[in-house]
């Protein structure tokens, strides 16, 4: 079986077993939506947020969520000890883990749709002036975060304290990430866009998406194989 | 204890000695009085701190290419000195800043990404420590992904404006400075590899009593 | 398609640290045989399974799959060996047929949902095989289970205590699909704490305690008092 054909396989299964059940999806979308709240509760002050505020809270919350929905997806995996049997078939390692990113990207941009219009409402944001370019920040901001977190979470599935190692590897490693979406997002968000300044944050989240991934790509096989009970 | 510590131990404390000496003869910086002697131990901290990521990434990317031991013990050994000499830069810095530009922190180039590049060296440990089995493959691929990530982090922060002092102070140093700073790097260096080596040791030792309990099984 | 004739296991050793799991372990298996890795819990039976399966590599010694080694032709071994373990592989969420067809696809089967209905009435469970697995009883997931295991037809056949926690009749439905897979020429290794079962099913017996081979019987029978004899004993 192709590389393409397994990656579909295994994005459709994910996606078959997630319109049954429903519960990441709902789970995070209520997360994502608490944390907004959350946020709005404690930084709004009398119907005025903070300055430039909208950029920051959108991208800790994409932060959170897709920190959930990472160890909620690999959780299902581990029961049934279903990964060891993705290992055990003689599918290409890229594959399997090309197939999970695809599978997270999907759920984190539902979380989006519902986070960018909060975040435009409570935090009096204009996120919808620029809606392409908000697009292209979003989602190779959100390709980079996931595509460092689901070779993580992958890796974690059979180690101890997984829930609590998977923040402390992620946040340092994704940083250049919410870095760049913040700052990116927040020079979209200024009554002049200063254009210059944000195809230089969009060109960094491009080269860390393209880095990150091909590393991840190159040590699936070698972190994955080798497992110890 | 291996045969070479106690002459490596001798030699370094001699540098260490040698260059306190040299460092309360020399005279006070123009400005900056007392404090600036912090310099002395903060900079070579820093330069160890920085030699110990590059030892750590370079372990862990030659560990997954090739899983012998030897790596592992480097990269975990490194990553510990990381920590520790990355913490004394992070300490001996802000100390130094408070006195000479009035603020503690500052959100400037260096500083973030070696807060984060520290961050990482923790999280490093954690992993060995708490991950329980294949945490040497996880912690080498968060080595090696922290590594990959210097550029970007630099990049990124790069356009705030940067209160750290031009690396160009250094090669500039008269002699009356010079001398102490070339002494205390020297010492510093000598305490990096000597810790290095100690600590890659223990691990080897450890290593060859798992194996002679093994052997007691046959 | 990659085949062999013959596993063998050739002096291989498994340590965690300071813990040996296994210790020179050898013995060979040839198509059409039923192997028993016999002993108590601990005796490392499920690793010598994950070693079979190329899950896990040897600390020293090694497995040859014909005349290959796992190292050289991994993805091509792996498509020939199929694993039933202690957690059944199966996805809760998916439906008989579902978790049948996936796997079926990941290992190029060709036509994978006619594939499954196959598999699912050689299982006798072609009415449930629209439910969702979780919905099943134990013996009837551990059918499902065996069958996604055999579904590409493997030359190695894994099973990791197979028998926990199935009735009689699920029971005999299990060594009656093992004989089978006999009399077509796999080999199959099985891990099992059965006896009762275990007799009269197999062609050859390993016993194993600490990781290390107490002894290998061929044509084994009155599997209890030989455990008894070889397990019971007390260490030279």
């Amino acid at each position: 079986m192709s590389v393409l054909q397994t990656i579909w396989l295994i994005v459709r299964k994910d996606l078959t077993i997630e319109t049954r059940s429903g519960e990441i999806a709902f789970t995070t979308l209520f997360f994502a939506i608490s944390c907004i709240l959350a946020f709005a509760f404690a930084l709004v002050r009398e119907g005025k947020p903070p300055e430039d505020g909208g950029a920051g809270v959108l991208w800790i919350a994409i932060m959170f969520s897709g920190n959930l929905a990472l160890g909620r997806t690999f959780e299902r995996e581990r029961q049934s000890e279903t990964l060891r049997a993705l290992l055990l078939a003689p599918t290409s390692r890229p594959a399997i883990y090309l197939g999970k990113l695809l599978g997270l990207m999907a759920l984190l941009t539902a979380a989006e749709l519902l986070l960018v219009p909060l975040v435009a409402y409570f935090f009096q944001a204009p996120m919808f002036r620029h809606p392409v370019w908000l697009t292209v920040i979003v989602v190779t901001g959100t390709l980079g975060f996931a595509s460092v977190g689901t070779l993580f979470a992958a890796m974690l599935v059979r180690a101890r304290s997984r829930d609590m190692l998977l923040p402390v590897l992620l946040y340092p490693l994704t940083f250049p990430v919410i870095m760049a979406g913040v700052r990116g997002t927040t020079a979209l968000l200024q009554p002049e866009v200063d254009y210059a300044l944000l195809r230089f944050w969009v060109q960094l989240l491009i080269s860390f998406d393209a880095v990150f991934i091909t590393l991840a790509l190159w040590t699936f096989e070698p972190l994955m194989t080798d497992e110890q009970r | 204890m291996p045969s070479w510590f106690m002459r490596t131990a001798v030699a370094c404390a001699a540098l260490f000695i040698a260059a306190l000496v040299f460092i309360a003869l020399a005279p006070y910086e123009r400005d900056m009085g007392l404090v600036q002697k912090i310099f002395y131990f903060h900079t070579p901290s820093a330069w160890m701190f920085l030699t110990a990521g590059v030892v750590c990434g370079v372990a862990s990317a030659r560990y997954l290419a090739n899983p012998s031991p030897r790596f592992d013990r480097v990269a975990w050994a490194s990553a510990e000195l990381l920590v520790l000499f990355g913490a004394i830069a992070l300490v001996t810095g802000p100390l130094w800043a408070r006195k000479t530009w009035g603020v503690w922190w500052q959100w400037d180039v260096r500083l973030t990404s070696s807060l984060l590049g520290w961050m990482i060296g923790v999280a490093y440990l954690l992993v060995r420590r708490y991950a329980g089995p294949g945490s040497d493959k996880l912690a080498a691929g968060l080595a090696l992904f922290g590594i990959a990530n210097v550029p970007f982090i630099y990049i990124s922060v790069n356009y705030w404006r940067t209160i750290h002092p031009p690396t160009s102070v250094v090669p500039k140093l008269p002699l009356s400075f010079g001398v102490p700073f070339y002494l205390s790097v020297t010492a510093f260096t000598l305490l990096f590899v000597m810790l290095l080596r100690l600590r890659v040791h223990l691990e080897e030792q450890r290593a060859r009593m798992d194996s002679l309990y093994l052997s007691l099984d046959e | 398609m990659l085949d062999f004739h013959e596993v063998a296991a050739e002096n291989v050793s498994r340590d965690f640290g300071r813990r040996r799991a296994l210790s020179r372990v050898s013995f060979q298996i040839q198509r059409g045989r039923i192997l028993g890795l016999l002993g108590p819990n601990g005796a490392g039976k499920s690793t010598m399974l994950s070693v079979l399966a190329t899950l896990m590599r040897p600390s020293s010694g090694r497995i040859r799959y014909g005349d290959l080694q796992h190292d050289s032709h991994r993805s091509q071994v792996r498509a020939r060996i199929g694993v039933l373990g202690h957690d059944l592989f199966l996805y809760g969420e998916l439906t008989a047929r579902e978790n049948l067809a996936f796997f079926g696809g990941l290992y190029s089967i060709h036509d994978r949902y006619g594939a499954a209905t196959d598999a699912l009435a050689r299982a006798g469970l072609s009415d449930r095989a629209d439910d969702p697995v979780s919905s099943l009883s134990r013996g009837m997931r551990q059918r499902v289970a065996l069958e996604r295991a055999l579904i590409q037809n493997p030359r190695l056949v894994l099973l990791d205590e197979p028998f926990t926690g199935l009735d009689d009749v699920s029971a005999g439905a299990l060594v009656a699909r093992l004989e089978q897979l006999r009399a077509a020429g796999a080999m199959v290794v099985l891990a099992t704490h059965d006896l009762d079962i275990a007799d009269g099913l197999l062609d050859e017996a390993i016993f194993l305690r600490d990781g290390r081979v107490a002894q290998a019987i061929a044509r084994p029978e009155g599997l209890r008092s030989i455990y008894r004899h070889v397990i019971g004993r007390e260490a030279q």
